[in-house]
């Protein structure tokens, strides 16, 4: 079965389309890199296979079922522009709160082992708005991997990690696609993504201008997607 | 996880917030004691009238204050962009809307809990309220949850409009005016000494149907408000 089936959908803020007509698959164990100019509707795109909002026209299907699918969202880890963790709450709170909302056996352990496997165990009681920066990050991370899911939608995963919170991202991500898991991600940061993606799409306009598997050209130059097909949608 | 663990997960995640943060409760508290000392000075606490009007008086104060916390329910969740992590959380619209409606509940009770002994020193209406206490009670239960329930909805819908301190109240005040008349009414009834009988049962009656009516249709609506 599919992991992401994108089928003809389109989003509209007011009359303005930011997605159009976009049609997409990931496969399971697949990793699709979503990249494109700013405003060329990556986050809509995620945000909408996320089941944050609904598209205008069009279906998404996540492992054949309704993104918006109570037994789907288990499935489902989000990283998005914030680290959806809460200022008042520290580490530890934040992620036995996640872990009881996604209905793990014991979340108090299970958020011990991801702080611990993000480095923030020695800061589990503190509370996340003293942390710096890369400390957040690193929770944002953990708090996605919580609950094991079998598809990770990151929308621009890198950006403003530190080097730390990157090599932890990139372990966790090599882990997740050895287990078999899909992962979805929309980047600016070509040369990381491209290392990891099995496959790539380019949106250019909320319009898919390319999508197939990455070759080994991308890799050498992380600029070659946009040169061969960037400008011509 | 059960429906009501996830409500009492999501009301008890909203608690620890805010005692850790108190800017909503505080501003809250602050608010009502300030409008009861004015009002004090404004009205003859030896009046008949003053017993009179006691009833709109005092729910103009929940209603007012009660909004400062009310403000703060979803929008509390935009820093870090922590909505998403609970939209994309498997739980229910509806347990989410309904955790967040328990925990102001509780704010909004704390703070009235706190102004009722006040109202009634500075309006000298102890000895009648104190008669009346439980009925009471159950009219600032019922009262509130209305306000509640009415005030956390439209904070979901506020919650991404620039100006929602000023378009939640503007939105939920109208709705509110029954609720709000039928505490009123009831209110003045027991703090003149009448037993809860007649027609302030009739406003009880129709209290508890507004809360019905308006948590019923607001766990329809709440995935819509939402998600679009």
């Amino acid at each position: 079965m599919t992991a992401v089936a994108i089928e003809g959908v389109w989003k509209f803020y007011g009359d303005y389309p930011a997605l159009r007509d976009v049609q997409l698959t990931a496969e399971p164990g697949s990793c699709l890199a979503l990249i494109g100019r700013n405003g060329a509707g990556k986050t809509t795109l995620l945000r909408t296979v996320a089941g944050f909002s609904r598209p205008g026209r069009g279906k998404i299907k996540i492992f054949g079922t309704d993104p918006r699918e109570t037994a789907t969202r288990s499935k489902m880890g989000f990283i998005g522009h914030g680290i959806s963790v809460y200022d008042e709450l520290s580490a530890l709170e934040n992620l036995t709160l996640f872990g009881q909302l996604y209905s793990l056996p014991d979340p108090r352990k299970s958020a011990m082992e991801w702080l611990e496997r993000t480095g923030l165990e020695r800061v589990r009681n503190g509370l996340v708005r003293e942390f710096s920066r890369g400390m957040r990050q690193r929770l944002a991370v953990a708090r996605a991997f919580l609950h094991e899911p079998s598809l990770l939608l990151l929308d621009e995963p890198f950006t403003a990690l530190d080097d730390r919170a990157i090599a932890v991202l990139q372990r966790l991500l090599r882990e997740a696609l050895a287990a078999g898991k899909t992962i979805v991600m929309s980047t600016h940061q070509l040369r990381e993504a491209l290392e990891l993606a099995s496959h790539v799409a380019l949106l250019n306009r909320g319009q898919v201008a390319f999508h197939g598997p990455r070759t080994p050209e991308m890799v050498s130059d992380p600029g070659y997607v946009y040169a061969r097909y960037g400008e011509t949608a | 996880m059960s429906f009501a663990r996830q409500v009492l997960v999501v009301a008890l995640k909203d608690l620890r917030a805010e005692l850790r943060t108190k800017e909503a409760i505080n501003a809250s508290f602050a608010f009502a004691l300030v409008v009861l000392l004015l009002f004090s000075f404004a009205f003859d606490p030896e009046a008949e009238t003053t017993r009179e009007i006691s009833g709109g008086l005092l729910w103009i104060v929940f209603a007012f204050a009660g909004t400062l916390v009310l403000n703060r329910s979803f929008a509390r969740e935009l820093p870090n962009d922590c909505l998403d992590a609970l939209v994309a959380a498997p739980i229910s619209g509806a347990a989410l809307f309904l955790g967040k409606a328990f925990a102001n509940f509780v704010l909004v009770m704390a703070m009235e809990l706190v102004s009722l002994p006040v109202f009634c020193i500075f309006n000298n209406v102890g000895t009648p309220v104190s008669k009346q206490l439980g009925p009471i009670l159950l009219v600032m239960m019922l009262g509130t949850w209305g306000l509640t329930v009415i005030g956390t909805i439209f904070s979901a819908l506020t919650v991404n409009i620039r100006l929602r301190e000023v378009m939640l109240p503007m939105l939920t005040y109208p709705i509110l005016v029954p609720a709000l008349m039928g505490a009123m009414l009831i209110t003045k009834g027991l703090v003149l000494g009448h037993p809860l009988s007649g027609d302030l049962v009739t406003w009880l009656k129709m209290l508890m149907g507004f809360d019905l009516i308006y948590t019923a249709v607001s766990l329809v609506l709440v995935e819509t408000v939402l998600v679009g």
